[in-house]
Formats: structure tokens, C-alpha cells, sequence
């Protein structure tokens, strides 16, 4: 059987042996904890608690602000110490909630339910909502946002993004391995809250045995196998390969009937509707060349970057980057003093020799570029325009329709920054947009 | 750890690890066996004209990299290139400092004056070798015989059904110094294709138009892609990057039209051979088809109810 797939894409070297095979470990949560208010795309919330406070774990500590935007909960019992603004792995300080850990464990009351996919429409969502459950695949976007498009949108499938292409990570595939009934769950409880009418988990096949063990709780979800192809995982993409149908350009997925959710933010919806237990830990993959003993990891969010390469064995060799996510679209970061927040699905230390800088040569019109674009953009004219600062000339070439995957600078032979140019013109031609309508 | 200094750049951190130069060099080792036929046909004239070629090209790069106040650029093989195809393309028996100023005219005015690597609208050997036929007429167009030398005509000259369509393809011909050799061109292009440094799109779009044409013409095609530059061009020139469309649609109307400009030379034109023109004549295109092709950007065009 031809398996499914988009066009464009690169293969890169993906390193997950390297922790794939090792089981999910449950990390003791540390002395003390950061939980950053922001930790999801839209608003901030808004802190519940005040220096001195004791929380039981499970409490809610942050209140939503307005619609886009997630509650946060306190991952253990303690004492709030500080609220103040810390590190944060977007690259910014962020108001954070700093808690003590008492060592107890001391949960608040859970509302649980023993059947949960009986429950309505509503109350799955409305689990949801208050789980402050997000998008756990790196964008971060709120989930009930997501499970709420406008009332006539037909949505007919729902697809779950098993497909994990980045390089290096495993939390995802740990997930579906070790966590196949769940994860099955919350797929389930996720597609009924959309009301689709079609329930579909893709899943590349450098992961047999992700696909075997949901194989076993499928039930009437259609289990697809995806070629190994970065980025499969891209949501525009994945929907092209399983359903054939695009996501019109700058719309949303469910303008053409379709909601994607990832594996942790499936399994964080089954603990929220059966258990009713907030999104307080999640699985992360610590890995990359310099980290002597790379495995996946079950945490507290709030645990420091830091914490979690020390749990790793620590590092090896020169390093020269630290990344949350994976090395094509994850985040350089300045220090390792950053919590691991909802979204952060991996910690990827690079050499120094990994990361030297390239000097870049001129473009040689290979065409590489756009032949690996999988919004089937022509990159080079791009940068060019954004070089010389032509920035209607980069709209018109379809800056905006960049999913910033990084093939482009990944496949150029003269080593150009072309994503870089690329982000500038957009953020450019985002300003421009504001200035005008304001 | 904490002291450390974290380098901080923006996505992706990985890059592939082929390389302009190995790109380049690519190129080199694919000339390899396209100069080992000539030497084997043409001797010394063939190590002569290659190297010196190739070594003018090599110091021209760096001294009018030098006059713009630029860096050093040799090492990224580009004129290595270009002096090896212009010495490819020249007949056995030109003077060395014929191709020598073929070779400074190639990467001075083909390539430097636009400022380099990359920013040439025409393909700089093309362009040398264009300097030398209209300035040196008559040495670039006597031809000899492989192996003794002596003069002769190049099968073109002499029409089809002449030579036998064997010594066309192993390049036992009157020629220019690497073009005799179908077979050793032909080993290049499957090298380059396996290297994914060739776009078939382009030299296929070139031949299948050619072919057809001809035939539809009532001449013979097979006599025609085997004899002159056609083969020589459809691997080593109508694939060059720089030169060519940077979209998929682009690049078959750009071999299309090679194809078209070639056989209207060829067979109503006053020149023998048309192959040089015909690509820079499409090199002068190409901006245009880049504009007319741009392709259908994903969701653009997609209808909601789909
Ligand atoms: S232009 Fe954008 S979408 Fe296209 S390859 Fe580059 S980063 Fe990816
Ligand atoms: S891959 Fe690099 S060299 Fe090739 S066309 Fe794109 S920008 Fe130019």
C-alpha cells in the first residue's frame, strides 16, 4: 500500500533511536516549582493566589482571561513564595507563580467520571475548559478554543497528529505506546465534544508499535500509517495526506471540516474527562547529542529545564545549544533556568559543532528550496524581497502562507538563513496590517 | 552549565549536509570522464586547452573578486567550472591564448560584472565560448579528426546518413573537445541525476522537443541530438542553476524553448550550430517564465465546500 503523505518535505536525519525505545519515566517533582501564567497562545491568566498561600495540588492558581486563553493549576501542595516575572522558554520574562513544594502531595477533590463517554457534548468541553487544557504539540493553542468553531461548521473529521516528525523526539510515540488506551479515550472524548463524523489518528511508520498497540483499542477510529517525511506533522499537511482536502490559505482547519489535536493533548483530555484531573504534568523527551542518558520523561510542569538535563544524566562534550522542541521548529534558548511549560514536548541539547554558525554563500537558484516547500512557496524570491526590504513583494509571493518548517534553510546548499528572512517579512507585513488598521 | 555561553539563533538548527561546493564539485568530477574520452581522442590538445582553461577562469575569479573588494570565491568551485566546460567546447586545435581570454571574458563579463556567484543572467562559459566564435570566426570552427589530427569536417557539416551513428556515439568525430563523446556526456548526466545536481525536467523537455521537431521536419533526430553540442549542452548547460527558471513548470518551457530556438538554427539559420545562442536567448527569458510560472501557493484556489 502507497502510504499517505503531502508534497514537499525533507528527510532529515531523525536520531529517535536513541530514546525511543526507553519507557516513560515519572520524574519526583522538584523543591520548587514555576509556573509561568503564559504558557499557551492569546491572554495571560490571571494569578488566584498571593504570597503566602498554601495550594493543594490539582488547585487552580491562574484564571483564563477572556475566551482565548487556559486556567492554570498547581501541579503539587505548597506555598506560593514569589509572583513575579522569570525566564520563560519563548525567549521573554513572564509573570510566574512560584511555589514551594511541600512533599505531601495533597490533592484537591477531582470530579470524576466512571463512563466518561457518555457524558454530553458540553461536558466533555467543558472538562476541557477547565483542565486548562492546550495544544501540548509546541503551538499551544488553547484546546477548547479549538472544540469551539462556529455553529454551522461541519466538521467531518477528526484527526489526531500521531505523526511526531520532528527529529529527535519520542514523547508522543512513548505515549501511544504506553498509553494506548488512553490515548484512544481522548480521542474518542475530543471528536464527540467536536461532533465529528469521522475519527482518524495518523501515525509515520518509524513507529510500528505506536500503531500496533492503538491498533488494539481502534474501535471505529481508522488507525492510517503516514510516510516518515518532515513535516508530516504539520496540520496543513497532515490533513492534505489523510483527507486530501487543504486548509484554504489563511483559514482555519475547520473551514474545510477538519480539527487536529496531538497525542499528549488527547491523553491530557482523557485524565480530564475520566479523572478529572487538570493538565499539571506532561511527557517531554530529553535527548540530543550532549545529554549522556536521553530518555522521555513524566513531570511537573514548572520543573526547570535545568532539572529535567540533570534527570537526563546531565550533559557531555561542548554544548552549544539548548532548544525546547524539536531542532526544526523548536526554540533556542539563553539559559536553562526556563520551567517546562504545557507546550514544551522536548529538550534538545546540541554540540557546538552542531550548531556552528554557516556562512552563507549567494543564492545559486538550485530551486531546492522550493522543491522541499510544502506550501508550495518559491523561498528564495522571499528572502530576496525581505533582503532588499520589498515587503509587499514578499506578501505577494506568499510570505503569510509560511508554515515556517525550516525546510527551506534546512535543503540550501549555500547554507542561506532564508526562514529568518522570511519571519522578518511577515512580522513586517503583520505591522504594516495593524498600523493600517489602526 | 549556567556559565556557559548558549549560542542562540533562530529555527531550524539542523542543516542538510550537501553544499554549494560539493554541488560544484559534483560538476568537476562529473566532467571527469567527458575529458578523459577527449583526451583519448584529441591527446594533448585536450589536457592543454582544458587546464588552461580552467586555471584562467580559476585566477580571473580571484582577481576580479579582489577588484570589487570582495572576498576570495575560488573555493566555492563555480570558475573551476566554468573554465572546464569553456575548454570543453572549444575545437582541439585553438591557440591556449584563445581560450584563455575565452575564459577571462567568460567569468568578467558573463559572471563578475553582475557581481558574481549566483547573480549571472547568462551562463558564463556560454558566454566565452559566444566571445570566441564571433571574434575568432575561423580557428573556432576548424575542426580535426580524432586521433591523427589532421583537419575535417564535424559530422553536422557533413549531413546525416555521413557518419555512422556508432562513432556519433562514442565520440570518434570531428568536434569540439568534449562534445564528441555521447556515451561519456551521457555517464555525467546519470551521475548528476543520481547526485541530485541535474533537474531532468530541463534536458528532457530540450531533447523531446528537439526530436519531435525534427522528425515532424522530416530530419533525422537521432543524427541531430548525437552531433554538435546538443548533448554536451542538454547535460552541462541547460541545466545550469543560476541561469535557469526556478519553478518545476519553468523549467520544462525553458528546455522547451532551447529546443525550438536550436532546431530553427539548425535548420533554416546561417550559423552551423545553434546551441550556444539558443540558451542564451532562453538565459535572456528566464526572469519572464519565473513571473508566468509561479506556482499555485497550498490553500490558494481551494474551494471551501470541497
Ligand atoms: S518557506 Fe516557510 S513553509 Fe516553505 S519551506 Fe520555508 S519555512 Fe517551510
Ligand atoms: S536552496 Fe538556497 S541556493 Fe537553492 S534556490 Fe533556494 S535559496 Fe537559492
Amino acid at each position: 500500500m502507497k502510504k499517505k503523505t503531502f508534497w514537499g518535505g525533507i528527510h532529515p536525519e531523525y536520531h529517535k533511536q536513541v530514546s525511543s525505545e526507553t519507557s516513560i519515566q515519572l520524574l519526583p517533582a522538584p523543591e520548587q516549582l514555576v509556573i509561568p501564567l503564559q504558557q499557551h497562545v492569546g491572554s495571560s491568566a490571571k494569578p488566584m493566589v498571593k504570597k503566602g498561600d498554601t495550594v493543594l495540588a490539582g488547585q487552580r492558581i491562574g484564571e483564563a482571561q477572556g475566551f482565548v486563553s487556559a486556567h492554570v493549576h498547581a501541579p503539587v501542595s505548597g506555598t506560593v513564595v514569589a509572583i513575579e516575572a522569570r525566564p520563560h522558554s519563548h525567549g521573554k520574562m513572564v509573570q510566574s507563580i512560584i511555589l514551594d513544594n511541600d512533599g505531601e502531595e495533597t490533592w484537591t477533590d477531582l470530579e470524576s467520571h466512571a463512563d466518561p463517554i457518555q457524558l454530553s457534548r458540553d461536558q466533555i468541553k467543558q472538562a476541557v475548559t477547565a483542565a486548562g487544557i492546550v495544544g501540548m504539540g509546541g503551538a499551544g493553542f488553547p484546546t477548547h478554543v479549538k472544540l469551539s468553531p462556529p455553529a454551522d461548521a461541519e466538521i467531518d473529521y477528526f484527526i489526531l497528529n500521531g505523526s511526531e516528525c520532528e527529529p529527535f523526539l519520542t514523547a508522543d510515540h512513548r505515549m501511544m505506546v504506553e498509553f494506548a488506551a488512553d490515548v484512544a479515550l481522548g480521542t474518542r472524548l475530543l471528536a464527540k465534544a467536536i461532533g465529528a463524523k469521522r475519527v482518524i489518528i495518523g501515525i509515520e511508520t518509524n513507529k510500528m508499535d505506536a500503531i500496533q498497540s492503538l491498533r488494539k483499542h481502534a474501535g471505529n477510529i481508522d488507525i492510517v500509517p503516514l510516510a516518515v517525511k518532515y513535516p508530516q506533522g504539520g496540520e496543513k499537511q497532515l490533513i492534505k495526506a489523510l483527507t486530501g482536502r487543504e486548509v484554504p490559505s489563511n483559514g482555519l482547519p475547520y473551514e474545510c471540516g477538519v480539527v487536529v489535536q496531538n497525542v499528549g493533548t488527547a491523553l491530557a483530555a482523557a485524565h480530564a474527562v475520566r479523572d478529572g484531573l487538570p493538565l499539571t504534568h506532561r511527557v517531554i523527551t530529553v535527548t540530543g547529542e550532549c545529554v549522556q542518558r536521553p530518555g522521555n520523561f513524566l513531570v511537573p510542569i514548572g520543573t526547570s529545564f535545568q532539572q529535567m538535563i540533570e534527570a537526563a544524566g546531565g550533559t557531555k562534550g561542548t554544548v552549544g545549544k539548548v532548544i525546547s522542541g524539536g531542532p526544526m521548529m523548536g526554540t533556542a534558548q539563553i539559559t536553562t533556568d526556563v520551567p517546562v511549560i504545557k507546550e514544551t514536548s522536548g529538550i534538545l541539547v546540541l554540540s557546538q559543532e552542531q550548531c556552528a554558525p554557516t556562512h552563507p554563500l549567494a543564492c545559486i537558484k538550485c530551486s531546492r528550496c522550493g522543491d522541499v516547500c510544502p506550501a508550495y512557496l518559491l523561498p528564495m524570491r522571499i528572502e530576496r524581497a525581505a533582503i532588499l526590504g520589498r515587503w509587499d513583494e514578499a506578501e505577494d509571493y506568499g510570505a503569510m502562507d509560511c508554515i515556517e518548517c525550516g525546510c527551506c534553510s534546512y535543503i540550501c546548499p549555500s547554507k542561506r538563513y532564508l526562514l529568518h528572512y522570511i519571519r522578518l517579512a511577515k512580522n513586517q507585513i503583520m505591522s504594516a496590517k495593524q498600523t493600517r488598521s489602526s | 552549565m549556567e556559565q556557559q555561553q548558549l549560542i542562540l539563533a533562530s529555527s531550524p538548527h539542523v542543516r542538510d549536509t550537501d553544499s554549494t561546493q560539493k554541488i560544484m564539485l559534483t560538476v568537476v568530477v562529473a566532467l571527469l570522464p567527458v575529458w578523459g574520452a577527449s583526451i583519448y581522442f584529441f591527446g594533448l590538445d585536450a589536457v592543454r586547452l582544458v587546464l588552461w582553461a580552467a586555471a584562467a577562469a580559476v585566477v580571473a575569479e580571484a582577481i576580479f573578486q579582489r577588484l570589487r573588494g570582495k572576498p576570495s570565491s575560488t573555493h566555492d568551485g563555480s570558475a573551476l567550472v566554468t573554465g572546464m566546460l569553456l575548454g570543453l567546447s572549444v575545437p582541439p586545435t585553438l591557440p591556449s591564448w584563445m581560450v584563455v581570454l575565452g575564459a577571462i571574458v567568460a567569468i568578467g563579463l558573463g559572471k563578475q560584472v553582475f557581481g558574481g556567484l549566483g547573480h549571472n543572467p547568462f551562463n558564463p562559459a556560454l558566454v566565452g565560448r559566444a566571445f570566441l566564435t564571433t571574434s575568432f570566426a575561423v580557428p573556432m570552427t576548424t575542426w580535426a579528426r580524432p586521433f591523427d589530427g589532421i583537419s575535417g569536417a564535424t559530422p553536422l557539416a557533413l549531413g546525416s546518413g555521413v557518419v555512422p551513428y556508432s562513432d556519433l556515439f562514442f565520440g570518434s568525430i570531428a568536434g569540439s573537445l568534449g562534445e564528441t563523446s555521447v556515451l561519456a556526456i551521457l555517464l555525467a548526466g546519470i551521475f548528476m541525476f543520481y547526485r541530485g545536481v541535474l533537474d531532468f525536467r530541463m534536458p528532457l523537455g530540450f531533447l523531446a522537443t528537439t526530436i519531435g521537431l525534427m522528425f515532424v521536419l522530416g530530419h533525422d533526430p537521432l543524427f541531430h541530438i548525437m552531433s554538435g553540442s546538443i548533448m554536451f549542452a542538454a547535460v552541462f548547460m541547460v541545466t545550469c542553476m543560476v541561469t535557469t527558471p526556478v519553478t518545476r513548470r519553468g523549467r520544462v518551457i525553458y528546455g522547451i524553448g532551447v529546443g525550438i530556438i536550436v532546431t530553427v538554427i539548425r535548420l533554416w539559420g546561417n550559423l552551423p550550430e545553434g546551441v550556444t545562442f539558443a540558451i542564451l536567448l532562453m538565459n535572456a527569458a528566464t526572469p519572464l517564465i519565473n513571473r508566468w510560472t509561479r506556482p499555485r501557493i497550498f490553500g490558494q484556489g481551494v474551494t471551501l465546500d470541497a
